[in-house]
Order: structure tokens, then C-alpha cells, then sequence
């Protein structure tokens, strides 16, 4: 079964923010087709009025109180990353869109 | 004898630190050792803390002197699979992406193992980003199978297994989402244990599958898992899905009795798929059992067939969000030249993911877009819940479910590589257990005929783990047989 | 054609929690950049988040005072998109069981009231704020705000008009304000709103296309923005063509509203829910534990100021239009004085103050305490309204106690009738003409003459009985 064309591997990896050469695209084509195909099994099973399970436990309501805690250092925030002043974490110019 | 200490279990080696037979920096030193002769043939380190893990033992050893509790893992060397976060060193995931990346903080694991008395020796090996099953999607390297080097060690905690077994550290720290303890365990032949979801604080385990992930323990025997069990669990209030029920001491449900206890054995995992070495493997392994006066029943877990679509949609959905921060903006890589943000992303993440987790992030993103949500990540957390039921009436027939860890032992390095969904459906025994959030150990029951570990797969109800415990503990100190060196490494 | 608007509002507030949602870093505006962010907030490899349960008890509260239901069983959800303020590269947010739902807000437009529903409430967290005059073809990325509890509220598009989108926005505000759940400054970007806004033909049931106004640094932006849009897609539609759904800008120095184009994809935000928090219930114990902590609400407040001290509408909505000068008038009644008097003074001489030197009604050193002294002094007769009009600059600038400043001024009005008929036979003396125009039948020389006696007694003589007097002795020497 065709699940998946060339355009939803193109769409989804917009979603995704990745780019794709075409090999690579072909070839998601191919396994996603596959595995997506061995998904719809669940379409096998009725499940009218079962209640999905978002966490195994039964908790609720796991809080913390509102208490300031310390900051990291902003030279230890500032550590790992790729660009900065020493103030800002720094990126190529954001184009004003969302 | 002092050559041989990394030889020994948790056990032998915090009380002998204890009792000043041994310092915890002479059982560092062997350790340290034995990961130089053995280590470049198991490739299972990715980093060694040499002098860390010497300060830290002698931070042990000066407690001693000082006439304070060392704690109840004084002195053990314990290997952290590089999904874990640490201070020390990197913690990458084994992909390109964290390159370099130094965590400002210690996972909560690594804090409460510190506290007890643990010496930690480095970083192992994994499957990037905790996605697979062999520990081949490492960007870093191959680890092998102390039992015959051209194997897979399992994965993805590949690293961890393979350095218990090869004695390079008494326990590692790996993390399961759908049995990447429970299965490396298994192929390299040691003891490892999914606990009940909630039971580990996930605060500094880099997320793979947050509904699914646990971390757990790899150890030499079951005794030794109790032991890192009783520190490591508990509630943790920087984890809003760690439980709060209390922690027994484990060690106490290490008593040889299983007679009464019903070992479940489910219809759906005795099929033909299982092979026929395997099945008599884990039939032996039973038989033990039910001669201590074990009773065996018969079960049904009637959606274990759907169990693998369910864990593949909800896992890489998840994945899809976990992973979406490593885009270069305050960590880890970021391709050169880029003009603009988007293409800071795009070209960040293509170039840095290997294809498993390009893949996986593929297949999550697709399952949550728009149009296909209810078709299939609705629908799977719906079928997880029937898995879920399927346990629990399951469990009101019997105490224990016991089940082969995987359908075949590990296979060569580069086999199964080439067809992700045949690998997917190899997970078939163990990914229930994280869809149920229910506890499930991985312990050898023998050698194949080619001489490769066998495993036997113990689940229980959930935060039963003293259960679970107890019919290990009973099956290996009745199995008669010993698991030895590894094959590959003798001599 | 005869066209109407419609037009939805959603609102973002952050709330003034000391922490922020799902870290412990501090909210605090104005810090250096990058200095309140941990590991949490800045979504580094390993972290969770944990709720902070003020930031969902001041989500109640607002659900409650705009009439919402209070979800009894809600959950955080992942709403993912990549954009460099997002840390993780989704927001934590609520989609389909936000904790606020189905309430309503009434508002006051041209002497009339009008119900606007009020859709949803949800809890997410605030972004960090990028900067663009870092220079060198980069932009900055602050994390300061991010992590930032942040309130959306959404309404029905039940509003009609600019007018109303400005009195709705008024009215949420003054209600966020008493509630005390967020200063709601505009400017430091605590309040953020937006405006969906269409037009349709009169009488239409269909909703034409909207568009969505954002950035807009103020109510009045946003009434001018409304206006402007509604102008606007008239104008496309009576030119034969389509109005776009899309987002636009606000450009306030041209007073236009302008495209800001989006990718196709980029409203596909694959909610899903929040694995690492559990979800919440509020049961009905826990909403009436936050209702008891509730205030009484501006509407009701004012209702109450007309009837409990007979104030008129419009003082009444001018006393009780921000929480503490409300509950400073309420204090200064309650010392004793009477309700007019206290309200004139504080909407008037004390309010100028205020306003003269920029400062709330919080920071007044004037307790009101001290203010109802200075009112039972004038209510008694030991100073004269006029001395109080000067001495309350001096209560505002040095805090003293009005009874002190008196006593040590001798500012006590004169009322002994021996000493005020002395000054009028002086002031008699030496004011011929005036006198002369009294007696020659001009009333109004006689309040020339009272002035002068008040000028030569500083002030001080009691201004009924200098006018009683100075008429007795006017007779007198006729
Ligand atoms: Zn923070």
C-alpha cells in the first residue's frame, strides 16, 4: 500500500526542520510507506470507549511551591553554546515571521 | 586476589571496602586496568574518568578513615551509559548533535550512586540517541559481544552490558524505553531490570520516550540489582512522574522461595516465532522454577500483537518533541554558513542525525501532523491502554509473567541493519512491559549452542519488583550453572 | 451594503508568580540577559518540568472572577513549533482541556452593558525575547522570560467595534488588577493583546475571513488597529475582492495594520499531551478555597460605594476603578469620617498629587488614617478648608500626622468672636470704599471684605463666623 508519497516526506520534514537530499527522500518514501502500513494493523481493533492511557500512573496534581532557586551563572548557561556575546545567545538574523 | 577485584560483585566489593580488606581506590585501580586490556577489543567506553573515578574512590576511602559511613556502595565502580547527564565529561547520546556538550548538572541517579559511595569510571557506549537495538547507531563507535566479538552487544544500552559483562565495571546505569536494558542484558548474558515506571526520578535522562523511558541498573547477579535498586529508587521532586510509594529494601526479597507463586507463562509469546534453541532454553529455566514448587498458568495477553505498531507511533511521536531542541541555538552543533534561523535548523539536523533517528523523527512528526493525530496517535494510546488491561487481568491470574527478553540471541555486526521494521519487530517480547509501565528483569538462563546468552525475561505488577526479585534470585541460585567469563575474553 | 465587525480578543497575561512555571528561576523584568535561566528553563538535554501550583491557583482565580467553569480534570499539552524564543522547540500549554472555559465578561459601552463570552483560560509558558541590534548579522536570544507563567485568555467573537474591544480590554485589565494576578503593563510586555477581527453584511450569520492584528503596544493601539481593519476589508470587499486570512502587523507611527506573512506549515503544531506532567484536578474543594480568597470585583465594588455611601455612579466608578485606591477610600471612611467629604478629597486635592508626582496611591505617604484626621479637623471646626487645601501638601511630602502640623503651625482657626470682631472693625476702617458699595446696596462687597479679614487672620478665622461677624458690625457702625 502507497502511505506515503514524495510530498508528505516533504511536508513532514518542514515540520521537522529537516532538509533532505532526494536519495534520502526515496528512500522514507519506501520505509515509512512500510512501516506506517504495518501501523494500520491497529485499525483491526475497535476501540469505541476506551479511555487512551496519556501516563500509566494514576497521579495527579504533582506541584512545587512558588520559591525562587538559584539561577546558573550565565557563564555556565552560556557554556555549551555555538554563538555568543557574552550576553546573548547568538543566531543568524531571525526573519520576522513565526 | 587484588589483581582480581573487578572480578568481584557490587556486593563482595562494598564490603570488603567496608571492612577495609580492600580501598576503594585499589578496586578503581583494577578496574581502570581492565578496561585497558579489554576495552579496545569491546569498545563499550566512549570516555574514561581515570582521574575522576580515582578522586572519587579516594573521597570513599577517606570517609573510612575518617570513621563515616562510606555508604552502601562504597568503592563500586559504576559505568553510565552517555544518556545519562553528568558533570563529569560529555554527555552526548552517542550523536554528533551533543558533540562536546558538558551538562551543568548530575542526573538525580548519579547524585544518590555519589551519596552511596560509587566511584564512576565513564561513559559507555549506545544506540544514538537510545533509537535501536544492536548499538550499531552510535556516531562513535561498534561495541562488540564479550561472548563472540562479531556480534551485537544488544541495545541501545549496548555499552553497559557489555562492560558488566566483560568486567570492566561491577554495574552499569542504562535506560529502557521499549527493552534496551532488558536485551542487551541478555546477549551479553548479565542481570538487567526495567523498574515500574515512576520508580527512578528521569531528571537528567536525556529523554528518548518520556511516557516510556526508565533507567535501570545492569549488574552481575540479582543480588547486586537489589542493592542498586535500594539507592537509586524513590520519589524525586524534580520528576513530576516519579512516584511516591515507598522503597522497601530489596535485599531482604532475596530469599530462595517461590513455592505457590504462579509464574505466567502468556499463549501469544510461545508462538512459532520464538526458536526452538530459545524456547528450550526458557522451558529449562521454568522447569527449575516449578520443581521449587512453583505453579504455572497458563495466560492470555490477546493485544500482544498489536503491542509493536502502539510502541513505534507513541515512541517516535514523543521522540519527535524530545529531540526538537537540538538545533544549535544554546548547545551542541550547528552547521557552519547558515544565512538565516531556518536554515540553521535544517541544516544543523540533517547533517547531524544519524538515518535511524532522521527516520524516527520522521515517523513521529507524521503521526501528530495534522489530519492523522486520531488515526494513529490517538488510536495508539487507546490500544495501550488495552495492553495495559491485558497485564492487569493477566496478573489476576498469576504472580510473575515469565517470557523469553528476545526471540533470538545477538546476531552479527551489519545483519539486520539494512530492514528497520524486521529490527522493530525483534523488540516483540520486551516493549509491553514500558506500554503496561510494569517492572520486567533480563537475567541468562544459559548458553546457545553457537555460545551465545540466553535470557530470561521476569515481569511483575507494578512497583512489584520484591516479587520479581525473589523468583530470580531463586531461579539463579538454582539454575546450576555459573555464567563464567565471557568466551571472547578468556585467556 | 451595511457591514458589522466581529471581532475575538485573546489575551496574554503573565502572572505575577515570584517563580517561574516549571523552574524555580526568578520572573523578575529587567535582569541582565541571560542571568534567571537554569537548565529547565533553557531547555537543556535531561531536564522536566514541574508546575508551579501558584501560577495554576491565579489561573483559577481569573477563571473564577470571569465566570468560568473550572475544568475539574485538565492537562498541559506539547504545542510544537521551531522558533529560536522557544527553548525546547515546543511550548507547554493547554489545548483541549484548558483549566478556564465557557465564562463571560460584562462590559459598560456608551451607558449600556454588554456580555462578551469568554471562550477559554489556559496556562503556558512565555517565550524568550529575541533581540535584533546585536549587530553583525546576528540576532540575540534572551532566556530571561522564558519559563514566564503566561495566561491566554480568548473570547467569543461577540465583540462589535473598536469601542467595545477597548472597553473589554479595559474592563479585563481592572479585574487582572484587582485580582492582583499581573501588573498587566503593556509596555514591559506583561499584557499582550490581539484581535481577531471580520466583517460581514448586517444580519448575516456567516463569519467572513479574519484576520489577526498582533503586536500592538496598547489599548488605544489596539481600539485605532480595529478601526482600521474594519475600514479596510470593507474597502476589499466593495472593490469586488477577498479578504486573506492572515496575520498583520501594527504600525503605529503610520497608524496602518500590514501583512506578516507565514509559512503554510506552520500552524500544524502537533499538540499532544505533556508526558513529564501529570494532569491537574481541581476538585470543588480546592476552586472554592481560591474563590475565598477572591476580592470583591470592580462591578460589585462600585455598586456598593453608590448605595452603602451614596457616592454617584461616577465617583463611585472613579474610587473604585484600581483595587488600592478603593480600599484606601474604604480605610479612610472607616476612621470615621463622612463618605462625600473623604471621596472629595481623594479624587481631588490628593489625586493631584498623585498625578503631580507620579506616584500610586501605595507609595502616598498620606496614610489615610492621617487623612481622616485632617478631615475630622475640618469636620470640627479647628481648621478651615482652605488651611487643609494648604496643609496637605505638606501631610503628602513629609507624612506627618495633620494633628502635629497644626498644633505646630498654629494653624487652629480662630473662633473666638471677641478677637474676629476687632479684625472687622479693622478691616472696616480701612476699606472705605467697599463699605461705602455694601451699604450702597452691592452684596457682593461684602465678600471682598470677608477675603480681607480672611488674608489678615492667615487663614485662620472661621469663614461663617467672619462673615457673620463683619456683617453685625457693618450694621453697627452704619
Ligand atoms: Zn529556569
Amino acid at each position: 500500500m502507497a502511505k506515503i508519497t514524495k510530498a508528505d516526506v516533504e511536508y513532514v520534514a518542514g515540520l521537522a526542520q529537516l532538509t533532505l537530499d532526494e536519495a534520502t527522500k526515496e528512500r522514507l518514501v519506501g520505509e515509512m510507506g512500510d512501516i506506517l502500513g504495518y501501523m494500520d494493523k491497529l485499525n483491526e481493533l475497535d476501540t469505541t470507549g476506551i479511555e487512551p492511557t496519556m501516563h500509566v500512573l494514576e497521579m495527579t496534581n504533582v506541584f512545587r511551591e512558588d520559591e525562587v532557586t538559584p539561577s546558573l551563572p550565565r557563564d555556565a548557561a552560556l557554556m555549551n553554546a555555538p554563538k555568543t556575546d557574552g550576553e546573548y545567545f547568538l543566531v543568524p538574523r531571525i526573519l520576522d515571521t513565526e | 586476589m587484588s589483581n582480581s577485584w573487578y572480578e568481584k560483585t557490587a556486593l563482595e566489593i562494598r564490603d570488603a571496602v567496608r571492612a577495609k580488606k580492600v580501598s576503594a581506590l585499589e578496586v578503581t585501580d583494577s578496574c581502570l586496568k581492565r578496561i585497558e586490556e579489554v576495552d579496545g577489543k569491546l569498545l563499550a567506553f566512549i570516555d574514561v574518568w581515570a582521574d575522576a573515578a580515582r578522586k572519587q574512590a579516594q573521597a570513599v576511602d577517606a570517609k573510612i578513615a575518617a570513621g563515616k559511613d562510606p555508604g552502601p556502595l562504597a568503592g563500586v565502580p559504576i559505568g553510565v551509559k552517555d544518556v545519562l547527564c553528568t558533570k563529569e565529561g560529555t554527555t552526548t547520546c552517542c550523536s554528533k548533535i551533543l558533540k562536546g556538550y558538558r551538562s551543568p548538572f548530575d542526573a538525580t541517579v548519579i547524585e544518590r550512586l555519589a551519596e552511596a559511595g560509587a566511584v564512576f569510571p565513564g561513559k559507555l557506549n549506545m544506540d544514538e540517541f537510545a533509537m535501536g537495538s544492536s548499538t550499531e547507531n552510535s556516531s562513535i563507535q561498534r561495541t562488540r559481544n564479550p561472548w563472540n566479538l562479531d556480534c551485537v552487544p544488544g541495545g541501545s544500552s549496548g555499552g553497559s552490558a557489555a562492560a558488566v559483562a566483560g568486567h570492566e565495571c561491577a554495574v552499569a546505569l542504562g535506560s529502557d524505553t521499549g527493552g534496551s536494558i532488558r536485551q542487551p542484558a541478555a546477549c551479553c548474558g548479565c542481570v538487567g531490570i526495567k523498574p515500574t515506571y515512576g520508580r527512578v526520578s528521569r531528571y537528567g535522562l536525556v529523554a528518548f520516550a518520556s511516557s516510556l523511558d526508565q533507567i535501570g541498573p545492569f549488574t552481575k547477579d540479582v543480588t547486586d540489582c537489589a542493592l542498586v535498586m535500594n539507592t537509586i529508587f524513590g520519589r524525586d521532586p524534580k520528576d513530576s512522574t516519579s512516584a511516591d510509594i515507598p522503597v522497601p529494601d530489596f535485599t531482604k526479597a532475596l530469599t530462595p522461595a517461590v513455592k505457590g507463586l504462579r509464574l505466567g507463562l502468556p499463549k501469544e509469546y510461545y508462538t512459532d516465532a520464538l526458536g526452538a534453541e530459545m524456547r528450550d532454553k526458557i522451558q529449562a529455566a521454568i522447569k527449575v522454577l516449578e520443581s521449587l514448587g512453583a505453579e504455572i498458568v497458563e495466560v492470555s495477553l490477546p493485544h500482544t500483537d498489536y503491542a509493536i505498531a502502539t510502541y513505534y507511533i507513541i515512541c517516535t511521536a514523543e521522540a519527535s518533541a524530545n529531540l526538537a531542541r537540538f538545533d544549535g541555538v544554546r548547545y551542541g552543533y550547528r552547521a557552519p554558513g547558515v544565512a538565516n534561523v531556518d536554515e540553521m535548523y535544517r541544516k544543523t539536523k540533517s547533517e547531524a542525525y544519524g538515518h535511524e533517528v532522521r527516520r524516527r523523527i520522521m515517523l513521529g512528526t507524521y503521526v501528530l501532523s495534522s489530519g492523522y493525530y486520531d488515526a494513529y496517535y490517538l488510536k495508539a494510546q487507546k490500544v495501550r491502554s488495552l495492553i495495559r488491561r491485558d497485564f492487569m487481568d493477566a496478573f489476576k491470574q498469576c504472580d510473575v509473567i515469565v517470557t523469553p527478553t528476545s526471540p533470538t540471541p545477538a546476531f552479527k555486526i551489519g545483519e539486520k541493519t539494512a530492514d528497520p521494521l524486521e529490527m522493530y519487530l525483534s523488540d516483540i517480547y520486551t516493549i509491553s512491559v514500558n506500554l503496561a509501565g510494569i517492572p520486567g528483569l533480563s537475567m541468562p538462563c544459559g548458553l546457545t549452542a553457537s555460545g551465545l546468552p540466553a535470557g530470561l525475561q521476569i515481569m511483575a505488577k507494578p512497583f512489584d519488583e520484591e516479587t520479581l526479585l525473589r523468583v530470580a534470585y531463586t531461579y539463579e541460585q538454582k539454575r546450576g550453572f555459573e555464567m563464567g567469563m565471557p568466551a571472547a575474553l578468556r585467556g | 451594503m451595511k457591514y458589522e465587525a466581529v471581532i475575538g480578543m485573546e489575551v496574554h497575561v503573565e502572572l505575577n508568580t515570584q517563580s517561574k512555571v516549571f523552574c524555580g528561576c526568578s520572573t523578575k523584568f529587567d535582569a541582565p540577559a541571560n542571568t534567571n535561566v537554569c537548565p529547565i528553563c533553557l531547555g537543556m538535554p535531561g531536564v522536566l518540568p514541574v508546575i508551579n501550583k501558584r501560577a495554576v491557583e491565579l489561573s483559577v482565580a481569573v477563571g473564577i472572577a470571569l465566570n468560568c467553569t473550572i475544568s475539574r480534570w485538565s492537562k498541559m499539552d506539547r504545542k510544537n513549533y521551531f522558533y529560536p524564543d522557544l527553548a525546547k522547540n515546543y511550548q507547554i500549554s493547554q489545548y483541549d482541556l484548558p483549566l478556564c472555559a465557557n465564562g463571560c465578561l460584562e462590559i459598560q459601552v456608551n451607558g449600556s452593558t454588554k456580555r462578551i463570552g469568554i471562550t477559554r483560560a489556559h496556562l503556558e509558558e512565555d517565550t524568550a525575547r529575541n533581540t535584533h541590534t546585536i549587530g553583525g548579522g546576528d540576532s540575540g536570544v534572551d532566556f530571561n522570560r522564558c519559563g514566564v507563567p503566561l495566561l491566554e485568555i480568548v473570547t467569543e467573537p461577540d465583540i462589535r467595534s473598536a469601542e467595545e474591544a477597548y472597553a473589554y480590554l479595559t474592563s479585563l485589565k481592572q479585574i487582572l488588577r484587582y485580582l492582583d494576578v499581573s501588573d498587566c503593563n503593556m509596555e514591559e510586555g506583561s499584557l499582550r493583546a490581539e484581535a481577531n477581527i471580520s466583517i460581514r453584511p448586517v444580519g448575516s450569520k456567516e463569519f467572513g475571513s479574519k484576520t489577526e492584528v498582533k503586536n500592538v503596544a496598547s489599548f488605544s493601539g489596539v481600539q485605532k488597529a480595529i478601526d482600521f481593519e474594519i475600514a479596510r476589508q470593507q474597502q476589499v470587499i466593495e472593490g469586488g475582492g477577498q479578504v486573506v486570512q492572515e496575520t498583520r502587523g501594527w504600525d503605529a507611527d503610520k497608524g496602518i495594520t500590514f501583512s506578516q506573512r507565514a509559512k503554510e506549515s506552520a500552524h500544524d503544531y502537533r499538540y499532544f499531551p505533556e508526558p513529564d506532567l501529570v494532569p491537574l484536578v481541581v476538585d470543588e474543594a480546592w476552586e472554592a478555597q481560591i474563590a475565598a480568597t477572591l476580592p470583591e470585583l470592580p462591578r460589585a465594588r462600585k455598586a456598593r460605594f453608590v448605595s452603602q455611601y451614596q457616592l454617584s455612579e461616577y465617583d463611585s466608578g472613579v474610587l473604585t476603578a484600581e483595587r488600592p485606591m478603593a480600599d484606601y477610600y474604604e480605610t479612610t471612611v472607616q476612621c470615621g469620617v463622612p463618605a462625600k467629604p473623604a471621596a472629595n478629597w481623594i479624587m481631588g486635592d490628593l489625586q493631584a498629587l498623585l498625578t503631580e508626582h507620579k506616584l500610586e496611591i501605595g507609595a502616598c505617604k498620606v496614610t489615610p488614617e492621617n487623612l481622616a484626621s485632617m478631615i475630622a479637623l475640618i469636620e470640627d471646626g479647628t481648621i478651615s478648608g482652605k488651611i487643609a487645601k494648604d496643609l496637605l501638601p505638606e501631610l503628602f511630602a513629609t507624612g506627618k500626622s495633620a494633628k502635629a502640623l497644626v498644633e505646630e503651625k498654629g494653624l487652629v482657626q480662630i473662633s473666638d468672636t471677641s478677637e474676629l470682631e476687632a479684625v472687622a472693625r479693622e478691616i472696616i476702617a480701612s476699606n472705605p470704599g467697599p463699605v461705602a458699595d455694601f451699604r450702597g446696596g452691592k452684596e457682593k462687597a461684602l465678600g471682598f471684605l470677608v477675603g480681607q479679614m480672611m488674608k489678615a487672620t492667615k487663614g485662620k478665622a472661621n469663614p461663617q463666623m467672619a462673615n457673620d461677624i463683619i456683617r453685625k458690625e457693618l450694621a453697627k457702625t452704619e
